[in-house]
């Protein structure tokens, strides 16, 4: 294990200065996740435009490094593209945090990608994942416009 | 009492963790094992294995004999007026479980109230919310005060005429608060409310004398006092034994079974159905000797010097905030550190070998009311030095450097 691999300088600074942090105006879509383990919480906002495009999505919440730095890079990553490819990432990202070693997305560049495989190194914390992986949980929650939380412990 | 004599007999300390000695600091959560129970445990099942009760082969005879020798000494660990009065369960948390289920069901009817506190583990309130459930009891919440202590006052103005039992911790798995027990039995004496008392905590730190407290219940989990998993106690007042119905239903806890009828086995064994722990029970005895070779005084004093010695030392640590300050406490110490999050610090310290806990430590309801979502837990055992607490102060330094904080 190494604690470089999951403290990546892109993890520190998105924890310390998240982006898109606030509700964002005239939200179409909301959903609560809830880490019962860390006590993170997350609350995702999202519009979805009338061409089915992700206008803004923002969070609020509090949680770890991990968790804040993962919700903050969905933000950035995911804001702007369209329902279908918003979709796609959030599959991508699941499975290569589960799965996969690599990140295989054609949605995204290069850059992007860098930002979304910094987060790769949960995997050698396997007691971590969840935080890394509760935001995009949650967004998928929301699209689905499910009232209940999103609950980590509740999720295979 | 000597801590390398002590030390010597866990032989986990000679592992490494990452790459470093273990420093256990774990020890709310659950304690490492001697080598004398490991040793039972072993062999038990190599020379002596044998289910108890029924059977009259010497292996059975004998591994009967063993498995009350063990009740013999938690009696007198506990200082328990009589053996049927200690039950063996699967831990603290089943003895509970045991004691609001037969109570509640015997006892609690629509509106009665149940008294608990903030200070709560999930396990003491859980049972007790399943009575609201299912009975429509009102459970009431004693308050504390910022620096983790019971406001007794606040504590008495709660029993009401319907308070029919109260529950509170010995000893709190967050704040490391000594509750002061004696006192509050003292006032539920006066108006005739069982007590019952959640000593998973204080087991393995502080002398217990369940006589002196006089409480109706006390449940203890063996794991956490140097033993094995799967064990667990509840002492309870024979009187309440006698009058409370069974819990679990099975094999081993009736005395004459009937098509139309089935009458209960005599204590302990009514409240002991199934196949019970056998060889963790039997080695749990070793724990209590390993215990008593040192003295509860020694323990007690080696923890409070440690308990101090870390306090002191994180208190150095800029932006270390150790949460409450009970009047009287033990080494149970929960801190935050500005800036890096609890599970962060737990994942960065056990790089240096340090086993803490963070989350909120199965205590929602006291992280609600200290407005904390998580903290970090250093708890300390009876093997834990100085150089410990040592290696975790450069620890969590060492996390304020991963999160470039000055």
């Amino acid at each position: 294990m190494d604690l470089k691999q999951l403290y990546q300088d892109i993890i520190l600074e998105h924890g310390k200065s998240p982006r898109n942090f606030g509700k964002c105006k005239k939200h179409t879509h909301q959903a609560k996740g809830y880490n019962p383990l860390c006590g993170d919480q997350v609350e995702v906002y999202l519009k979805l435009n009338n061409e089915k495009k992700v206008e803004d999505l923002t969070f609020e919440g509090s949680g770890c490094a991990i968790s804040i730095a993962s919700t903050s890079i969905m933000t950035e990553l995911v804001k702007g593209k369209s329902l279908k490819i918003a979709k796609k990432i959030v599959l991508d990202f699941l499975n290569m945090i589960k799965n996969t070693q690599e990140f295989n997305s054609e949605d995204l560049d290069e850059d992007q990608k860098t930002k979304i495989m910094s987060l790769s190194g949960v995997k050698q914390f396997p007691m971590r994942v969840k935080c890394a992986t509760l935001a995009w949980h949650t967004f998928t929650s929301a699209l689905e416009g499910k009232k209940e939380e999103v609950n980590t412990e509740a999720l295979d | 009492m000597d801590i390398n004599k002590v030390r010597s007999e866990f032989p986990i300390f000679s592992k490494k963790i990452n790459g470093k000695p273990l420093v256990y600091l774990d020890n709310s959560n659950s304690s490492q094992k001697p080598i004398n129970v490991l040793n039972s445990l072993d062999y038990f099942y190599k020379n002596e294995f044998s289910n108890i009760g029924r059977s009259i082969h010497s292996l059975a005879v004998n591994a009967t004999n063993k498995f009350e020798e063990t009740r013999m000494s938690v009696k007198n660990f506990i200082n328990a007026k009589f053996k049927e009065e200690i039950i063996f369960t699967k831990n603290a948390t089943e003895s509970i479980n045991l004691i609001a289920t037969t109570f509640g069901q015997q006892n609690i009817k629509k509106g009665d109230e149940i008294l608990i506190t903030e200070l709560e583990h999930h396990s003491n309130y859980v049972p007790w919310h399943y009575l609201r459930e299912t009975k429509g009891a009102v459970i009431k919440f004693a308050p504390i005060n910022d620096d983790g202590d019971i406001i007794i006052e606040d504590f008495k103005k709660l029993i009401s005429s319907k308070t029919k039992i109260i529950a509170v911790t010995h000893l709190s798995n967050v704040t490391g608060t000594i509750v002061p027990i004696k006192e509050i039995v003292e006032i539920a004496r006066k108006k005739n409310i069982p007590v019952l008392v959640d000593g998973c905590q204080s087991a393995p730190h502080l002398k217990i004398d369940v006589q002196d407290l006089d409480c109706d219940f006390y449940a203890i989990s063996c794991h956490k006092v140097y033993g094995p998993t799967g064990v667990g106690i509840l002492y309870a007042k024979k009187k309440w034994l006698e009058r409370l119905p069974p819990y679990i239903g099975g094999g081993g806890m009736i005395s004459e079974v009937k098509k139309d009828k089935v009458i209960y086995a005599a204590l302990p064994e009514k409240y002991e159905a199934g196949t019970m722990p056998t060889a963790e029970v039997v080695a749990f005895n070793e724990s209590i000797k390993f215990i008593q070779s040192i003295g509860f005084e020694n323990i007690m004093k080696h923890e409070k010097e440690l308990t101090n010695y870390a306090i002191d030392n994180l208190k150095k640590i800029n932006s270390v905030k150790i949460i409450g300050n009970p009047k009287n406490r033990a080494g149970v110490i929960s801190f935050i550190v500005k800036g890096v999050h609890p599970h962060d610090i737990s994942t960065i310290v056990d790089e240096d070998g340090v086993a803490i806990r963070a989350g909120h430590h199965c205590c929602q309801i006291l992280h609600e009311r200290l407005n904390l979502s998580a903290t970090a837990r250093a708890s300390i055992g009876v093997y834990n030095t100085k150089e410990d607490i040592d290696i975790l102060c450069k620890a969590i330094e060492n996390c304020r450097k991963v999160f470039g904080l000055k």
